[in-house]
């Protein structure tokens, strides 16, 4: 079933009715996914922005379709996760094949202590489309507004000021912060001047989405089918996977030197298509054609400037990290900017989103990198050694283990970076790891750590932990949560939900107290080394 | 004396971190140059793995194609 995208109005915004609606604590470039969740995050803790966006529709085509586990503990924090679990689909069994043969397959097995499941495919266009209407759900915090180019920034020590362009005319609009989000292209970037430079894969990728009510698998259960060296084309690899409303995801890799618009014209696509999914009926919904890049900024904070997501750094799409990763700087970002701008922490706290986001993004981009590079052998010697590790892939668990087509996007650990302090037991977590899910009976942990800074005791209680201006949740004989968190520990846990430090029970208050003044950026630039 | 080849991934949860280290050691070869350095590379893996039993198992499984 194809998606008719809805249409935005533009509404004339207070600056061109000749009202002074004073200066903004933040303003958002750019309506995609990023920019929006961060809107969210932000209306969350209590702060006000406004999202200018050149477009007024959502994301047009498919685009992102694969949302990892911690993408949507996140989006389940923000507000949208469960319209995105019930509508999104997980495919279960996997299938790989080379050239005609299959060479494996497998079956993911749901795992019930964690709400979430390890992804669920789900156009891009319904993620936003979301997460627009969760935006409607404050009116007093979030002003989107929807045909409203953004042409130019001045950018002062305490400020920016944005330049808007509308079919109504121009205006401008001051902010404390602005927020780049306006994606890979970013144009904010290029009038910085900011240096953009990482690897270009040289092959392209014809993206298409096919209408087909009938589906291919032998069952109704959705599968994942990925070949090396398909039958069907002469590129090295294509994919097929299901979404929502009975369309599917067929990426073709095409041949080094192929001609791009060619490859994309129908009496191209659809003979291929048909040899992929036999005689059944379908259509297609969205074709494009891509190459990717690998690149990210040297620095993600410029003054009062800061870039969140594609406008940040790109990946190649092979292990789902581009969205995902855009996704987890939100949940770094949102509480430390709502932190600096309420005063409870110095402006330097920002600092470290840069530190750990761009951690995060180089590990991203190693994965995707890793993930192209198998998938497209440069040589002859690459070609036999991939050849070489799908051979062995049919009975020797380390070899299948090799074999590259993604690694599914996970959240990095930010142990040794600055906010977290040192570890100082083996048992339990590690400082950074992000909290894993566990089942309460009533409920899921992670819903209840919510997104504030929180005391977390596991174990028996050996005296009132407590923590001026923090809350406190303390679980015993609760084996779900013991079996990741151990037992007689201590932990402070960060606004997004990873681990800033980790004890064991009986620690003294002072530590726990200097912990948290680290966590927060009140300690942590001294003491970080 | 049974033929056996390891059944377990020893190589977890370094996979990726070995495979892209290969790649590189044959960055910029021609082919006669990456096969030698092949070469070279089984003779010290199976100086370094040195059970016969083992190495026969080896060349079984990849004689297979
Ligand atoms: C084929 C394909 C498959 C993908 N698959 C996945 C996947 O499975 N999982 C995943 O996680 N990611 C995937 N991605 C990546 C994902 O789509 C991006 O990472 C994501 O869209 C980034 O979101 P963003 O909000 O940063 O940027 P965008 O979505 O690009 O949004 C930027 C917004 O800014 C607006 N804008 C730009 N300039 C201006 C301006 N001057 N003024 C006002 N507004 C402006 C644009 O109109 C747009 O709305 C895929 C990408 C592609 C192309």
């Amino acid at each position: 079933m194809h998606y008719e995208n809805r249409e935005y109005p533009f509404r004339t915004p207070p600056e061109l009715k000749g009202e002074t609606p004073g200066r903004y604590p933040v303003a958002i470039v750019g309506a995609g996914p990023i920019g929006m969740a961060m809107a969210i995050d932000l209306a969350l803790k209590g702060i006000r922005s406004v999202i200018l966006d050149d477009n007024n529709v959502v994301s047009v085509g498919s685009r992102a379709i694969c949302w990892a586990k911690r993408t949507l503990e996140i989006f389940d924090r923000l507000g949208i996760g469960d319209r995105m679990l019930e509508k999104g689909v997980t495919w279960k069994v996997g299938r790989l094949f080379h050239g005609d043969k299959e060479v494996y397959n497998f079956d993911l097995l749901p795992d019930d202590a964690h709400k979430m499941p390890a992804f669920v495919n789900l156009q891009q266009y319904y993620v936003e489309e979301y997460l627009v209407d969760r935006i409607a759900d404050f009116p007093d915090l979030i002003d989107l507004r929807w045909l409203s180019k953004v042409t130019g920034e001045e950018v002062v020590a305490d400020g920016v000021t944005l330049t808007v362009q509308t079919a109504e005319g121009d205006y401008q609009l001051a902010a404390d912060y602005v927020l780049a989000c306006d994606g890979a292209k970013s144009r904010i970037r290029q009038r910085m001047g900011l240096k953009f430079e990482g690897h270009t894969f040289e092959e392209h990728f014809l993206i298409t989405d096919v209408d087909m009510p009938k589906p291919p698998f032998e069952s109704e259960t959705p599968e994942r089918w990925f070949w090396f060296k398909p039958p069907f084309h002469t590129g090295q690899s294509a994919l097929l996977h299901k979404q929502p409303d009975d369309i599917y995801r067929i990426d073709l890799q095409l041949e080094f030197g192929s001609d791009p618009a060619e490859e994309a014209k129908p009496e191209k696509v659809i003979p291929r298509l048909k040899q992929i999914v036999g005689d059944r009926a379908f259509e297609i919904d969205w074709v494009s054609v891509y190459s990717f890049t690998c690149a990210m900024l040297e620095k993600f904070v410029h003054g009062r400037v800061i870039f969140v997501g594609d406008s940040a750094h790109v990946v190649s799409p092979f292990g789902a990290r581009g969205g995902n990763g855009g996704i987890q700087d939100v949940d770094n970002l949102g509480w430390k900017l709502a932190a600096v701008l309420k005063g409870e922490a110095p402006p330097d706290l920002l600092m470290t989103y840069d530190e750990e986001r761009r951690h995060g993004a180089a590990e991203n981009i190693m994965n995707s990198s890793r993930a192209t590079n198998f998938m497209t052998p440069k040589s002859k010697m690459e070609a036999v050694f991939r050849d070489a590790v799908l051979n062995l892939a049919s009975d020797l668990p380390f070899a299948r283990r090799l074999v590259n087509s993604g690694r599914l996007s996970v959240p990095c650990s930010l142990e040794g970076l600055a906010l977290q302090s040192p570890r100082r037991t083996d048992r339990g977590l590690a400082p950074g790891t992000p909290c894993p899910d566990a089942p309460l009976g009533e409920g899921w942990l992670l819903n209840k750590l919510g997104g504030e800074f929180m005391l977390l005791t596991v174990g028996k209680k050996t005296r009132d932990d407590a923590l001026a201006g923090v809350k406190s949740l303390h679980f015993e004989n609760h084996p779900d949560v013991t079996a990741h968190y151990g037992d007689n520990m201590i932990y402070l846990i960060r606004p997004d939900q990873h681990v800033a430090a980790a004890f064991e029970a009986g620690t003294d208050v002072a530590t726990l107290t200097q912990a948290l003044a680290r966590a927060k950026g009140q300690a942590a630039l001294e003491t970080a080394s | 004396m049974s033929k056996r080849i390891s059944p377990e991934d020893n190589l977890q949860p370094h996979g990726d971190e070995f495979y892209e280290l290969l790649m590189k050691a044959h960055e910029g070869l021609d082919f006669d140059q990456s096969a030698a350095l092949n070469a070279r590379l089984v003779l010290i893996l199976a100086n370094e793995v040195g059970d016969l039993t083992t190495l026969s198992a080896a060349i079984d499984r990849a004689a297979r194609s």
